[in-house]
Parts: C-alpha cells; structure tokens; sequence
C-alpha cells in the first residue's frame, strides 16, 4: 500500500530547496553511508567544534543520491543537529525528523535510518581523526 | 499548471468515441445480458458484437474471445488455468522470459512453489530473448512458454512468430503439445496482433492501455486449449469466467480495439514514433552520462528509458512532476517496492543504474510542443539533482 499523499508538500519544500546541500570544506568529519537494496548513497559532512568541554556541531551538509524523501530527510537531519552536541546528534533519528516534516510513507521510514548511519559515520571519522 | 501526460505505458486518457459509445449501457441499457427478457438481451447482442470486434482485431473466432477484469486476471488464467487443466503424473515445466510483468512473474513465482518447475529464459543486452536459450530450455514436460510481446519498462519487441516456430519444432521432436502464451498488453496500440501471424494459443489485452477503460481485459484462448477458471459462479464466458459481465467496460474495450485498428492510429503512431526518435536522439546530446535502456531498434513507438548517472529514478520523477511532467521510473508497480527492476537487471545492467532509469512513455496526444518544452527542463532538473548527490562526471 502506498501512503497518501506519497509526497507531502513539506518533503517537496526541502527536497526541491534543501538548505544543507553539498560540501564543507575542511570539514573535520564525513560519513558515507548507503543502502544496497535501495541504492541510495548519503555522504555527511560535519563540522564541529569544541567549546569547552562540549564538541558542537556548527555545519552540516549533504550530498545524497537517493530518491526525494531521502534527500529532504537529508537535509532536515542537517538542520536538526546544527548546534547540537555530539552525543545529542546521535540520538537524532525518524521520530525527531517527523516532527519537523511529517510522516514520510512506511517503505520510506529507512531513508531516517540511513541518515542517522551518515551523521553517526561522520562522527566516528571526526573522532577518528582527531 | 497543466500535468504534461508522459506516462501511456502506465494508463491512457479514454478516449471520448470510446466513453461515447459506453455511455449507454452504464444507464439506458443497464440489463443483464444473462436476461432472458429484451432489456437482457439488448445486452447480451452489445457483448456478442464486442467480441465479434475483438475477435476480427486478433483474427480468430469470436468463442475464443474471453473478457476478464483486467488484463493480470487474463495472464493469470492463462497461466494458472492451464496447469490447472493439466492431466498427467508428470511435473509441469513453464518457460518465462527474464522481462515478464508481475501479472505472469507473480503466478509463475506462486505455481513454483506448489512443485511446477519454472525456467527463466533469458534476453541478451538489449533485452531481447535468446532463442537458442529457449530451444535448451524445452523439455518433454514443457507444459507452457509465455513471452511477453513487448515490455511494459523500456518497450522491447520480441520475435513472437520465432519463438513459435522454434516450440513448433520442439513439439514434433518431443512428441508432446507445448502451449505458448504472449502478454500484447502494451503491444495492441502498435503492433500486429493476428494470433494467426503471431502462432500463439493465448494472447492477453487490456482496455486501459489503448485509451480504453479500467477494469477490463481480454484472454484469446485457442479452440482446444485446455484450461480451468480460477472464478466459478453463474457460468458465463463459457463458464470460464463467472460474474456479470462489465458490458460498458466491454463495449469501451471493443470501441478501443476498433479505433487501435483504424488507419487513424498509423498516423499517430508515425508522429508518436518522431517524437519518440527526438528525446531519444536530444537526451544524450544535451545531458552527459546518460544511457538508454532497451533496444534502439526493436522498441515500441512510443517507449524512452533511459538512465542519468549519479540521479535516483524517483527524485527525478519528483522533480519533473513538481515542473509539470507526469513520468515514471520503471513500471508503475515498482513504486511499491524498492529493489531493482527485475527487467533492467535481467539485461545485466549494473544495479547502480537500474536506480537511475526514467521511463517516458508517450501517446497519441503528445504535442510536439510537449517535447519541446521536457527537453528544456530536463537538463536543469538533471543538474540540480546531480549537485545534490555530489555527482561529478567522469
């Protein structure tokens, strides 16, 4: 069954217009990611800085090949962990996405997933890195 | 904005002859045609000439005309009713092509697991099958081969006549009666569809496809073919297909049939064919990376697929769709699941593509200021969605 509408007027906003596409240069952490049964391919790239004690997420862009709800889903994880801490961002997944988009239709609800693996990645190659 | 309609492959507009010529029997002529009394039988003469049209497209008599649901109903029957209608201690052995639509896929994958022995024949990369497979592949229990006549995804055209010859040949050697089965579903508007040319037991239509309407198709069942209804009741179409017959749908698919036939439909066909070649030979010529899908030669009239490297199908659907453009990734069932067509792969395209195919399908409707109009969008929604993905072009 296909949820209705497929694309809601808020997925086709950042979808058509997302925020938080491409490239930081000299980011300090990039994630790759990809589904092989749907084939999308996600890279995240993050850039984050200490305050502190606290390692903030200043920027975040993203480059995804994948279908529309998985590029809005793309951008909308970026803009959610804009200034939020590493451990903070982590735990952004489908639930704090939907709040800010809306539901997206069942077979779409791994696209959250896989951008949750991209931010994690990109954290982990920052912590590698470091 | 007004939607440019890009996506025949998937359904047709009605045409307004054909809801003309429907309009009385979904109100004034509403009777049973099981009635014994005039207002039934009014009816019932109405469905004898529908089939009588039906009959004369295909060149066969009209008591093999039987009408069904839609068109996946005929390809079930088609399939299940023959093994349904076989005798024998022996296993059934089916031959499908790698590029069936689920309507013949999805029974065969079903007959499989209950113990019917199932062979894919394979196509080359063009997507046309390989006769010398299919002739390897016949055996002695070879009940039943069905080829579909051309592919609903990128519109490759088998040699339908050829396969029959090769399983007539097969028969004599064997010494046993093999029945072959073509889905013509997306083949009706623009191909030959004589079962006497073609050499086929049964043949599959649907009225939605050539501007028709919805909920109505048709199986040709040769004189002698064995086969079992999968729906029992009242007895009607010989008792092969109960339930009250949909007799505005019929006489819509016999007005469509008669209008697919007329020499009105060669001259749309010519324009829908030149309109065709231009995106075909445009695409690649103002877009990098890109590949048709299908043979170039041997390809329905109106199908383009062609795949853009570093684009997901689906995003660029969207993204015609929200510039005005109905199109479709590959069939439109495949919306429902994710993984890759089984056509595309089955041509041994690299999955990453099969992610990025579009599918243009185009009508008799189609202006040539439509084209015009897709082949400058195009390349702009192909770029933004290639900067979206990173993609850089090798």
């Amino acid at each position: 069954m296909i949820d209705k509408p497929y694309y809601s007027k808020k997925v086709i906003e950042h979808f058509m217009n997302p925020k938080n596409m491409g490239e930081i240069k000299g980011a300090n952490g990039i994630g790759d990611t990809q589904n092989l049964r749907c084939g999308d391919v996600m890279k995240i790239y993050l850039k984050i800085e200490t305050k502190g004690k606290k390692e903030i997420i200043k920027d975040a862009k993203f480059q995804t090949m994948g279908c529309g709800h998985a590029i809005a889903i793309s951008d909308m994880i970026c803009e959610i962990i804009k200034g939020k801490t590493l451990e903070e961002s982590l735990k952004v997944g489908y639930e704090d996405i939907k709040a800010e988009i809306g539901p997206v239709p069942s077979v779409k609800i791994h696209c959250a997933a896989l951008a949750q693996a991209g931010v994690k990645a990109a954290i982990e190659n920052y912590k590698s890195n470091k | 904005m007004p939607q440019v309609y890009f996506d025949y492959a998937s359904t047709t507009p009605i045409d307004l002859k054909v809801l003309g010529e429907m309009r009385p029997y979904l109100k004034k002529e509403f009777g049973n045609p099981s009635s014994v009394h005039s207002c039934g039988q009014r009816v019932a003469k109405a469905l004898q000439e529908a089939r009588k049209t039906i009959a004369e497209f295909l060149n066969c008599q009209p008591a093999e005309v039987f009408f069904t649901g839609s068109a996946t109903e005929a390809d079930n029957l088609a399939v299940l009713g023959l093994i349904r209608a076989f005798e024998s201690k022996k296993k059934p052995h089916i031959i499908i092509s790698a590029i069936e639509h689920h309507a013949i896929l999805e029974p065969c994958r079903f007959l499989e697991k209950e113990g019917v022995e199932l062979s894919i024949l394979p196509v080359d990369k063009n997507g046309i099958i390989l006769l010398s497979e299919l002739k390897k592949l016949i055996k002695s229990n070879t009940l039943l081969v069905s080829v579909i006549y051309a592919n609903n995804e990128i519109g490759t055209i088998q040699p339908i006549a050829q396969i029959s010859k090769i399983i007539k040949e097969k028969e004599q050697e064997l010494k046993t009666k093999i029945y072959f089965h073509t889905d013509a579903v997306q083949a009706a508007n623009y191909l030959d569809c004589s079962v006497k040319n073609l050499a086929v037991d049964m043949l599959t239509l649907s009225a939605h496809k050539i501007y028709g309407p919805k909920g109505v198709g048709s199986l040709y069942i040769k004189k002698g073919t064995p086969i079992q209804p999968l729906i029992f009741g009242g007895g009607q179409e010989q008792g092969l297909r109960s339930g009250t017959e949909n007799i505005a749908g019929i006489v819509g698919m016999a007005a469509a049939i008669k209008e697919a036939g007329s020499p009105k439909a060669k001259i749309y066909t010519v324009k829908v064919r030149q309109l065709r070649d231009k995106l075909i030979r445009e695409i690649p010529r103002i877009i990098p990376a890109v590949e048709l899908n299908g043979s170039l030669e041997k390809r329905l009239p109106n199908n383009v697929n062609f795949s853009f490297a570093g684009i997901e199908g689906e995003a660029l659907l969207i993204a015609l769709d929200q510039k005005g453009f109905a199109v479709s990734t590959g069939s439109a069932c495949s919306s429902h699941n994710l993984e890759s067509s089984h056509v595309l792969l089955a041509l041994g395209i690299p999955e990453e593509r099969t992610h990025s195919s579009l599918r243009i399908t185009l009508g008799k409707d189609t202006a040539a200021k439509e084209i015009e109009k897709f082949l400058k969008v195009l390349p702009k929604v192909v770029e933004r969605l290639r900067e979206i993905s990173g993609y850089k072009i090798k």
